[in-house]
């Protein structure tokens, strides 16, 4: 039972106040030409998720709470919460220099803006 | 011995925890028998005179108590009567009262007789694996032979009958330090944690704080263990910020610091409950910092029938006298590798037991307790290791000890010399009882002075001290105890104890004594009592490439009763090392999972039973269906009513009247459950557009729509009616049992990919009350009822809705039909609910109104075709496989499964459609997912199957392989005793022009 802090409203709660919802940062493709996007590239989409031992990125949502989505990083190995940050937000550039694997390769072209 | 056979005099100072003015009467398998205020059943049983207390798991060998707490593989028991009757505790653990009954359990016909002992001689016909080897033919037996047989030879105890009288709770609570266990280490980090104000709470499984302080033989500042425990224990009750719990046992340590403490209020005083008190309580505890000092359990020696009743650890053996004034025998021999025994002995020997001798492994071990046991009197022999037992009376009473020159890795001993005694107690060294730090991923390493596996590293902020974390001495455990309770309190000003170090000679381990003979010919050397797993079990898996420590513990059971191996385990790492040629360390340990001890189902239920089990949501009209009908249906978390029989209607009639009412005259259904969600905003229509499959953005205001949700991986999710009100607002209707989960999938898409919408989405669907009016005298109804909106066919069409009021009731009135026929939905504010429903029947006596149950529901629209997401979709359909390729959107930009409905295997030919079936009996009713088989391949299945009163038939709907090309073709739907043939036909039965909904 992990407790849980809401960036949005502030409140902090265990696990099962909150609905995880999976890995964060999945770019969705655009659908106005489904050939634009191969079976192969929609199965990516759907299905492949970073796997880390160490540094995450997941979305979860303030189920009992504000009822907002956020993301959260989190580190599988310790599950000591590193950040959390904005639905719409690119995680904290150190954390993403901190990334690892995938989720480093995936970071490598976005950590510009901040 | 005065008195009864076993019990201590009072002038022999033994029994401090006694109160030998209260006599307590109790039975144990039907006998009765006396104890004191103070006894445990196991203390009480022992002094009756009586050693054994449960025959063996496997080998229903008799067996004593070996422990002195929750650690206990052996002396496990009934207590109770019928309803209260509670199985396999621990006898060590159970404090007795005044009347308990109590049955030892595994044994048939009796404790002193028991025929399973068949299976002590035939041993060798059972070794490890046995069941895996040997009922695996024929298959068929398992079932009905071998299955019953086992399960009643092997039963551990008698669940009890009736419903549990008792009550129970739940706490959540947050704390600043939870200090877990409550002897010397675990108060000194409690009053450590607790001098600057921090909330501490500080827990202990047994009815006092103090661990093992009483049964010490150090000074704490010049006083004895016990008066300094006592001292520190009243201190921490009184303090304000310090909440003390006994009898509360940590049972799990999860992510975050979260705890779960089993605490026992009643079961210690049946007045308690009587009076009303819960019996148990479940506290959920949220602690920034955790300590743990949950202190070390002593280890058995492995020798030949180390189970016969009378061999006990020795701490076991120096509880009974000191605590509870009972002697273990009457001559006892104690065997050791480390010098705790040594208290023991003296312990003993104080209160005038008889000890024959020290049997110690150690060559020459040199220290102050030795030499103060030598100079008592006691006999000590070193070098020399126990090798085995002489019994009578069936293995129940120890006559002799066997006792052989020790030199490690010797193997099969030839010299022996055998010393009368009736008890041995063992000490094989401690090991830190450290599950509590492995339950959330602590790590542990190998300690080779002591023996054992001790902590060594944790993620959390968690805290080991004291002999939990391999400190054995009393100087250590005070300490770490008051360090780790400054760390976790701030640095506090306490006077520190000041005690005296004495040096102690260093333990030897010795996983293995070597008997005479060979040991697996009637001599046994048991690690695991409480499995009956064997030295040569855990060998013979060696033998079979079972490496994995993981492996041979599934594959011999080591470690795996309700003990979980406190004392097996480390010795079985022994065996297995010195099998094996390995380290103790290379060969590992297995995984310590919660709970530490057993722990109730009461508890884990707390409240939520009976009412209280699943809390159910009603409609505003609940009352009224329950006060009509008894047959009530759960959808999702609703309670909605199936039907409603009359007089002495059976269902089925019940539910044939309803339909042809809804055909013939006009129905009323209570359709409140169905999901209901606003959305609203400039950007509503492009945000449906989004979410469902076919076009919202050109519904006009005043009108409706079916759409159709897909997941993005384009299968079927959702579906339902979804009306226009205004240009920025719309009613989406949901599934009933769907309502909360498209709420939320909604909400997910508006937040974390489309935030650039303009759109609000609120869940309304308890703010509404919705009966259809469905049939060809609905109209007439609404009309006697009186509206200020236009009914006719014109003003209000097919699929139009309006705002407005009928018989005075604000509504929002919906010219929707799930049922084929001329029908209203009409919506409510629930608090006039009722009302409106009362009115509704009143106004539709005179056109032949009834109200219709959930499956009358179903019938009308599996007659007319509809699906039912769920019944016709299992999350692997689309809306082509239904037929619905008319609601997909070639024109949409983007929509949720736009693209997953063109992967390949999607519009591969082969796939399963949708059809109606006919079956060619017209009075056989399919069975619901009765399977289509052509030559012996499954290609289809039943989704929904039903008797159509309106078509006299049966009608029944499929998802059939390619079954959309197959109209007119037979099939068959074998079934256990027969067969059924049915016609694949439209799924559309009744009305396939629409017309009767169209008037």
């Amino acid at each position: 039972m992990l407790e849980i802090k809401c960036p949005v409203c502030g409140v902090v709660g265990e696990e099962g106040d909150f609905h995880g919802g999976g890995q964060a940062h999945i770019t969705r493709p655009a659908t106005d030409n489904p050939a634009n996007i191969s079976d192969e590239a929609q199965r990516d989409y759907l299905f492949m998720r970073h796997n880390p031992k160490g540094l995450h990125f997941e979305r979860w949502r303030c189920d009992r709470g504000c009822g907002k989505w956020f993301h959260a990083a989190r580190d599988t190995v310790t599950n000591e919460f590193k950040a959390y940050y904005s639905i719409r937000e690119l995680p904290p550039v150190e954390l993403m220099k901190a990334a690892t694997g995938s989720w480093a390769e995936y970071f490598k072209d976005k950590m510009v803006t901040k | 011995m005065t008195g009864k056979p076993y019990r201590l005099p009072d002038d022999s100072g033994a029994g401090r925890l006694l109160d030998r003015s209260k006599p307590l009467s109790f039975t144990f398998d039907g006998k009765k028998m006396t104890g004191y205020a103070g006894d445990t059943l196991a203390s009480a049983v022992m002094a009756n005179g009586r050693r054994v207390m449960g025959r063996s798991f496997k080998y229903h060998r008799p067996r004593g108590l070996i422990t002195m707490g929750s650690e206990e593989p052996n002396a496990l028991v009934g207590v109770g009567t019928g309803s209260r009757r509670e199985p396999n505790l621990r006898a060590t653990q159970v404090e007795l009262f005044d009347g308990m009954t109590s049955v030892s359990q595994n044994r048939w016909p009796s404790l002193d007789f028991d025929v399973g002992i068949i299976n002590n001689h035939m041993s060798r016909l059972f070794p490890s694996g046995f069941y895996y080897k040997t009922f695996m033919w024929p298959k068929t037996f398992w079932h009905k032979v071998y299955e019953p047989v086992i399960r009643n030879a092997a039963g551990l105890g008698v669940a009890p009958d009736g419903v549990d009288p008792d009550s129970y709770e739940q706490v959540h609570v947050h704390c600043d330090v939870l200090v877990v266990g409550g002897g010397v280490a675990g108060l000194a980090a409690a009053q450590a944690a607790a001098a600057n104000g921090k909330r501490v709470m500080i827990c202990d499984e047994t009815p006092r704080l103090g661990g093992i302080a009483d049964i010490s033989n150090e000074l704490i500042d010049g006083k004895s263990q016990l008066d300094w425990v006592r001292e520190q224990a009243a201190s921490l009750t009184a303090a304000d910020n310090v909440h003390v719990m006994t009898r509360a046992t940590v049972i799990g340590h999860y992510h975050h610091n979260y705890l779960m403490i089993f605490e026992r209020l009643t079961d210690h005083n049946p007045a308690l409950a009587a009076a009303g008190a819960p019996r148990h309580r479940l506290w959920k505890v949220r602690a920034g910092k955790v300590i743990l000092a949950s202190g070390a359990s002593e280890r058995t020696m492995t020798f030949a029938n180390n189970d016969r009743p009378g061999v006990m650890l020795s701490s076991a053996a120096r509880t009974l006298v000191e605590r509870y004034g009972v002697a273990p025998g009457l001559m006892g021999l104690i065997f050791a590798n480390n010098d705790d025994a040594y208290i023991t002995a003296l312990s003993l020997k104080r209160s005038g037991v008889g000890i024959a001798r020290i049997v110690d492994v150690r060559e020459n071990p040199q220290s102050e307790i030795i030499t103060a046991a030598q100079d008592a009197g006691i006999e000590t022999m070193f070098g020399h290791a126990v090798a085995g037992v002489e019994t009578s009376a069936g293995g129940k009473q120890i006559d002799a000890v066997k006792i052989a020159p020790y030199v490690k890795g010797r193997g099969r001993v030839v010299n022996e010399i055998t010393v009368p005694a009736d008890f041995i107690a063992v000490s094989g060294g401690w090991n830190p009882v450290a599950h509590l730090w492995c339950h959330n991923g602590g790590k542990l390493q190998w300690d080779d002075t002591l023996a054992c596996f001790k902590p060594k590293s944790h993620d959390d902020d968690i805290a080991i001290v004291g002999s939990a974390n391999g400190t054995m001495d009393l100087a250590g455990c005070l300490k770490e105890g008051y360090a780790a309770g400054e760390k976790a309190g701030g640095k506090a000003r306490l006077k520190k104890p000041r005690v005296v170090v004495r040096k102690q000679a260093p333990v030897e381990p010795m996983w293995f004594s070597p008997a005479t003979g060979k040991y697996n010919e009637g001599n046994k050397h048991f690690i695991d009592l409480q499995n009956d797993v064997t030295a040569a079990d855990l060998e013979l898996a060696q033998r079979e490439g079972y490496e994995s420590v993981e492996h041979t513990k599934r594959y011999t059971t080591l470690g795996m009763a309700t003990d979980q191996g406190k004392n097996s385990n480390v010795p079985g790492m022994g065996i297995i090392a010195e099998a094996t040629g390995k380290a103790v360390p290379e060969v590992g340990t297995t995984t310590f999972r919660p709970p530490y001890t057993p722990f109730s189902f009461g508890a884990i239920a707390g409240t939520q039973r009976g009412k209280l089990f699943h809390v159910i949501r009603r409609t505003a009209v609940y009352d009224w269906h329950t006060s009509q009908t008894s047959v009530m249906e759960p959808v999702g978390d609703w309670r909605r009513p199936y039907c409603y029989p009359q007089g002495g209607e059976s269902q089925q009639d019940a539910i044939n009247r309803e339909i042809l009412n809804v055909r013939n005259n006009v129905g009323i259904l209570d359709a409140s459950t169905l999901g209901k969600i606003e959305i609203k905003g400039p950007d509503a229509g492009e945000f449906l557009n989004r979410m469902y499959t076919n076009m919202f953005a050109g519904l006009k205001t005043g009108k409706c729509r079916y759409g159709l949700m897909m997941n993005e991986m384009g299968f079927l999710m959702d579906d339902g009616v979804t009306a226009k009100l205004a240009d920025d607002h719309y009613l989406m209707h949901t599934t009933s049992g769907g309502a909360d989960r498209i709420a939320a999938w909604l909400e997910e898409w508006l937040q974390t990919e489309w935030y650039d919408l303009k759109v609000y989405v609120t869940p309304v669907t308890e703010q509404w009350s919705q009966f259809a009016i469905a049939g060809p005298n609905a109209r007439k109804v609404l009309e006697k009822l009186g509206s200020d909106i236009d009914l006719s066919h014109e003003a209000l069409p097919f699929m139009a809705m309006a705002t407005g009021d009928i018989a005075g009731f604000p509504v929002r009135l919906f010219r929707i039909s799930f049922s084929g026929e001329l029908s209203f939905e009409v919506a409510t504010p629930a608090n006039y609910g009722q009302d409106l429903w009362d009115k509704i029947l009143e106004a539709g006596k005179e056109f032949g109104i009834a109200p219709y149950g959930t499956e009358a529901l179903h019938v009308l629209r599996a007659e007319k075709g509809f699906i039912v997401v769920g019944d016709e979709t299992d999350g692997t359909v689309t809306p082509h496989d239904v037929g619905m390729s008319w609601a997909v959107s070639k024109k949409k930009p983007d929509y949720i499964g736009k693209r997953s409905l063109e992967q390949a295997f999607l519009t591969e030919p082969g796939r399963k459609q949708l059809v109606g079936l006919a079956t060619t009996d017209p009075n056989e009713v399919l069975p619901d997912g009765a399977p289509a088989v052509e030559s012996g391949k499954l290609t289809g299945h039943v989704t929904s199957s039903y008797w159509s009163p309106t078509l006299k038939r049966s009608i029944a709907m499929a998802l059939v392989k390619n079954g959309s090309e197959r109209m007119g073709e037979k099939i068959s739907f074998p079934l256990a005793d027969k067969v059924i043939e049915a016609e694949i036909v439209d799924p559309v039965f009744y009305d396939k022009e629409g017309a009767r909904q169209n008037v």
